[in-house]
């Protein structure tokens, strides 16, 4: 079939180029001194400078939005991945009634549109003190990233051939014992690829973030962004710079562990 | 070591399917017996229900005097190799034997011992440090076995160990099998589906069939006095020839019941000097033997038999011939139930 | 033994139900409580009387609210279809070629990678202005002579929104697709080769047929998603110009934290739920069956 050989690599370079074109653009206007930033773009770098940059880390103090993000996205992703791995190990293994319904049940709630539960969230966060802390963050991002875990996990799960459980129990092992033993060892690339998977999408939230915080202390990345106001002007050069040190981690992570990723994504939403 | 009781044991799932419908199966102390049957028989129910890992619906099960029903399986002792051996892929072959000893919390320095022990019954001393997925399937099995062998259970469970092994391997590992279980005395309970392994591996082999047991006995009594049609059809290779319809030579109840025959036991002679009349229809030469394929009426008419025939004998395709009968070795059937009749 | 599992599963089951119950159920449940009630936070003398569904009631002759929902269905009629065209066609370049695999994979997600928010400002960068490098482009293309102001009119407004969107999340719907495609037993094209099918025939009575799955996921999560749309328009278009491309979510917060509407903000939230929730079941009829499977 080699007259039909051209069209895909078209279509691939075609789909590289527009999903790389906008990063490159932004990279570029990022080391772009203000002043020349409208005066009339060229596609070639001209004169690079590090103003933004700087400006990022001095006057902006970025490193605050990071650190808040990272402790949000990263205790999010240990608590559920934690506790919903052994939830998802109950669903995808053991037999109860209620198995089938409590499992569209936590799916139900994952597809909650957001802003249907923030002014209650709000509430009760207030209620709690908790509006404008860590806490008060990572508490609502369960609302997805539990069910997130679960589902994914139950399909990982639901990989493992179930006689290794079966044998281990006649082995002499209870069942928590052959989870721990047998059924962890071997799903931890599951594991591994739902923690990225969710510290991804916690990383990445905005809704929540915007709601519950009330200033720079406890502001996550996104928000940050968002919110950038320059005294006279929309200061682009910055907020480039910015998103480019906000995107730069999950585009590492992401692109370290492609693969992975791209089998849980697809893996539970396509059967066959 | 210990015998086995199944007491009445029934096994219906939810979804309405009956698997077991009340099994009653002694098996002794150092015994080998082996559950055969047509796939869906509920052989494999009835060795999970022994282990533990399905709970039955009704009745008991006894490990030596003990009752196990409702026990979970780690607290029953025994010890189990699956179809695919299920190995941990992820721990080492020294680690897979030393498990269940790990888990009963016994000493490093025992289970040290034990798994060398293991290792060398086995000849797995040179892979003691490999990973499941750097062995061969000859080896995995003989892991899997080592598995069982080194905790030193009261009954071994093997689930159609065999069937993930071509044919060579199977025949040689079946011979393994059999001299193991001399040298442990130990309770087997063993499922497949192959008639020939349960004939050969069995000291009692038990017959199955929709959740049924048609008959336990020693090979030989099956394969002798089979106490149905079905057994009669099931044990043997080829197949039992049956014949319905036949007159039974009985003086105290003449009547009507089905004839069964074995491919061995009928004589290939001149036509009209034997029994029966039949057309051949192929001869399959195997060297040591003729397959023949006949039918009784005619071309493509009349039930099919079959006839192992010595190699000397002349038969080819086409041809009439007669069939002589071994009196000895005649069984008849009820017309319905296929019970034998004496 | 059979009890003993349940039991042992419910306590596994627990904790994650009990934090969901907690911070999911427990606040819907509130906000439909709270539909019922008139409750203005800029008037709190008022108090918080239950007035039945009088919200909803206005919420269905609010022009702004009917604006919304008219925008947020285009939105999403226009994306999702996109999406789903141009992702086909990518899943299907993509099953056929076999260099360059890692290249593509990364370039298709590091856009859905990133903060939805970032991806919007990259877009609003690239439409700025009058030499943003899309009007700069147009121009020295010759496709205009007069660089657009994006920003000003509704209609132009829409074309960084959709155009961002689906730059972000139709590398998504043709992984889903790829996978769909992978899993066709190539024999079944062979087969149609050998009966005289043209590769357009081929695409008609194999492929589509049984990427209906694949196509059905894909459109059921792509349309959730789109009906949600939150970060998007707020970063990009902040709703604008006036409310011309605000969605319901939009409308929605700014009810809620900006005019402290939460009464009727939560009548607002509770229709957003409700459109979503439907669609959501739809889901979970056609697909949730086969997830837990049915005997172990």
């Amino acid at each position: 079939m080699n007259e039909r050989k051209w069209w895909p690599v078209l279509a691939l370079t075609l789909l590289v180029v527009a999903s790389a074109f906008p990063f490159y653009w932004a990279i570029l206007a990022s080391f772009t001194p203000e002043a020349r930033l409208f005066q009339g773009p060229s596609l070639v770098p001209g004169h690079l400078v590090l103003d933004h940059y700087r400006a990022l880390f001095t006057q902006r103090n970025f490193w605050v939005p990071i650190r808040n993000s990272l402790i949000v996205a990263g205790s999010t992703t240990a608590f559920c991945v934690g506790v919903g791995s052994l939830c998802a190990y109950a669903l995808a293994r053991l037999q109860f009634r209620g198995k089938l319904a409590l499992l569209g049940f936590i799916l139900a709630v994952g597809m909650f549109p957001q802003i249907s539960v923030v002014s209650p969230l709000y509430m009760l966060l207030r209620s709690l003190r908790l509006i404008n802390t860590y806490p008060g963050l990572i508490l609502p991002y369960f609302t997805f990233a539990m069910p997130l875990t679960v589902w994914l996990l139950v399909g990982f799960f639901r990989q493992l051939p179930a006689e290794l459980e079966e044998a281990a129990m006649v082995d002499g092992a209870s069942r928590l014992r052959a989870f721990a033993e047998v059924i962890v060892p071997l799903a931890l690339p599951g594991l591994a690829t739902t923690a990225i998977l969710t510290f991804v999408y916690s990383w990445n939230e905005f809704l929540f973030a915007l709601s519950f915080t009330l200033g720079p202390e406890r502001q996550t990345v996104p928000v940050a962004i968002a919110l950038f106001r320059g005294m006279y002007q929309v200061p682009w050069g910055q907020i480039l710079a910015a998103a480019v040190v906000a995107t730069a981690p999950v585009t590492l992570l992401v692109l370290a562990f492609q693969r992975r990723i791209v089998q849980g994504l697809t893996a539970g939403a396509v059967k066959g | 070591m210990a015998s086995v009781r199944l007491e009445g044991v029934k096994k219906t799932y939810p979804n309405g399917h009956v698997a077991a419908q009340g099994l009653d199966l002694q098996i002794n102390d150092g015994e080998f017996m082996v559950l055969v049957g047509p796939s869906g028989c509920g052989k494999s129910t009835a060795l999970r229900m022994i282990a533990g890992l399905e709970t039955p619906t009704g009745g008991r099960i006894l490990i030596g005097d003990r009752d196990v029903t409702v026990l979970p399986p780690q607290e029953r002792d025994i010890a189990m190799v699956f179809q695919t051996y299920a190995l941990y892929p992820h721990m080492t072959v020294r680690q897979n034997l030393g498990f269940g000893l790990r888990m009963r919390g016994a000493g490093r320095e025992e289970i040290e011992q034990r798994v060398e022990q293991a290792g060398r019954a086995l000849s797995l001393e040179t892979v003691l440090d490999r990973k499941p997925a750097q062995l061969s399937g000859g080896q995995r099995q003989r892991v899997a076995l080592g598995r069982a062998i080194v905790r030193e259970p009261k009954v071994f469970l093997f689930d159609e160990p065999l069937s993930n092994l071509d044919a060579k391997l199977r025949v040689e590992t079946r011979a393994e099998l059999a001299r193991l279980h001399r040298r442990l005395r130990a309770t087997v309970v063993y499922v497949t589906h192959d008639q020939e392994e349960a004939m050969t591996l069995g000291s009692r082999v038990a017959v199955m069939r929709d959740g049924f047991l048609q008959q336990v006995a020693p090979p030989m009594e099956l394969y002798l006095r089979p106490a149905n049609q079905f057994v009669a059809g099931f044990v043997g290779s080829p197949a039992m020839n049956f014949l319905p319809e036949k007159e039974v030579p009985s003086a105290l109840n003449p009547r009507r019941a089905t004839l069964g025959i074995r491919p061995h036991d009928i004589q290939i002679v001149a036509p009209g000097t034997g029994d029966e009349n039949a057309y051949v229809e192929l001869v399959e030469s195997r060297g040591s033997e003729q397959l023949v394929y006949l039918c009784l009426r005619g071309n493509n008419q009349g039930p099919a038999i079959r006839v192992v025939a010595p190699p000397e004998t002349r038969v080819a395709p086409e041809q009439t011939v007669g069939l002589g009968f071994d009196r000895e070795r005649l069984h008849w059937f009820e017309p319905e139930g296929g019970r034998r009749v004496e | 033994m059979e009890a003993q599992e349940a039991r042992l599963a419910w306590g596994l089951v627990l904790p994650a139900l009990l934090t969901i119950l907690l911070i999911a159920l427990f606040p819907l449940v509130w906000t439909f409580w709270e539909s019922l009630h008139l409750h203005d936070l800029r008037m709190p003398w008022l108090g918080r009387p239950f007035i039945g569904l009088t919200n909803y009631v206005d919420a269905v002759r609010d022009p702004r609210f009917i604006g919304a929902l008219g925008h947020t269905l285009f939105f999403a009629v226009a994306s999702v279809s996109l999406e789903l065209v141009i992702g086909l066609w990518l899943a299907l370049a993509l099953n056929r070629a076999f260099k360059g695999r890692g290249l593509v994979r990364a370039a298709v997600l590091v856009p859905w990678a990133i903060p939805t928010v970032v991806s919007a400002l990259l877009w609003r960068f690239m439409f700025e202005g009058q030499t943003g490098i899309v009007n700069a482009g147009l121009v020295s293309a010759g496709i205009i002579h007069e660089p657009i102001v994006w920003f000003i009119q509704a209609a132009t407004a829409w074309v960084p929104v959709i155009l961002a969107d689906v730059w972000k999340t139709t590398p998504f719907v043709a992984l889903l697709l790829l996978a769909g495609l992978q899993n066709i037993d190539t024999s079944l094209y062979e087969a149609a080769r050998i009966d005289g099918a043209s590769a357009w025939r081929q695409f008609r009575y194999v492929t589509l047929p049984l990427l209906k799955p694949a196509i059905l996921v894909a459109l059921i999560f792509r349309t959730l998603d789109a009906f949600r749309v939150f970060d998007l328009v707020y970063a990009l278009t902040g709703g604008g110009p006036g409310t011309s491309t605000e969605p319901i979510a939009l409308y929605t917060f700014n009810a809620l934290l900006q005019n402290l509407q939460f009464g009727y903000g939560s009548a607002l939230s509770v229709i957003v739920f409700v459109v979503t929730f439907a669609l959501a079941m739809v889901y979970v009829r056609f697909l949730g069956a086969d997830l837990t499977g049915a005997r172990r």
